[in-house]
């Protein structure tokens, strides 16, 4: 699913890598715990969602070579995180709707899980 | 090849940040992309595990032809029982670590499955090691 798509269905914002944004992601995942997504094994294109809002989320997916992010919630990320995605090439998006509210549109959109 | 690099224990902002260099370094070595995957989720996990659970602690990198070792050393409370902590679940993390995102006891059962060969040894009052080796 193309960046552009998953913006309009979730009514989302990019709040980091607009460059990017033509980007197309393989599948989701949704989780606020930074070790469950240290567990995934794939090669697809994933785009995390989550809550947590804070360094550790944007260390995670460069570890994990996660390369677009949706905050739930409204979230803001601080500049830090900004800058530390700008150098990963990461593209962070912002969206008021909650974890569950986003799974299920984008899930029903056929966006496809990880597991 | 030898590094060394030092972490703070209580430094949340900076966890990771040795990770990011050593995967940095693996992908310019020209490493075999999925090896580097594995062996710095193992680190990332190791690395935060002094920043949540111990006071300071070094990481020492050593990379040839057909490996990478990965040692990290720190000064800090030790783990009493090791087979307990890598139980998957097994935690002591604080409220500090949770909001982090880690602290869920899925960091050791991670690194074991992360790399061939994982060692943890602590002693307890005096610190832990924990080394990571990954064949190419
Ligand atoms: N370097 C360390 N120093 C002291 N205790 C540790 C260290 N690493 C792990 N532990 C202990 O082992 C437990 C399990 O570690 P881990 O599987 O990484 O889960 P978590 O860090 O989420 O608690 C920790 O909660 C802690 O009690
Ligand atoms: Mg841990």
């Amino acid at each position: 699913m193309k960046i552009q798509e998953v913006l309009s269905l979730i009514s989302g914002t990019v709040v980091e890598g607009e460059a990017f944004s033509d980007r197309e992601v393989d599948c989701a995942f949704a989780s606020d715990l930074m070790s469950d997504v240290l567990t995934l094994r794939t090669d697809k294109a994933v785009m995390l969602i989550t809550g947590l809002c804070n360094m550790q989320t944007i260390r995670t997916c460069e570890i994990s070579d996660i390369k677009v992010v949706v905050f739930v919630r409204g979230k803001k990320a601080t500049d830090e995180m900004k800058e530390l995605a700008e150098d990963n090439d990461m593209v962070l998006i912002s969206t008021d709707f909650s974890l569950y509210s986003t799974s299920g549109i984008l899930f029903g959109a056929n966006l496809p899980n990880v597991y | 090849m030898h590094f060394e690099y030092q972490v703070e224990g209580g430094d949340f902002s900076n966890a990771g940040t040795t990770s990011s260099v050593v995967k940095k370094m693996m992908k310019q070595l020209g490493v075999d992309s999925a090896i580097v995957k594995r062996t710095v989720v193992a680190l990332y996990e190791a690395e935060v595990n002094i920043v949540a659970h111990a006071y300071r602690g070094t990481i020492f990198v050593d990379l040839d032809d057909t490996c990478v070792k990965i040692k990290l050393e720190d000064e800090g409370p030790g783990i009493p029982d090791i087979e307990q902590a890598m139980q998957m679940g097994f935690s002591t993390a604080s409220p500090e670590v949770r909001e982090m995102g880690f602290g869920a006891g899925m960091g050791l059962p991670n690194m074991k499955s992360n790399s061939d060969k994982l060692s943890v040894t602590s002693v307890v009052g005096k610190g832990t090691t924990v080394e990571i080796t990954n064949f190419f």
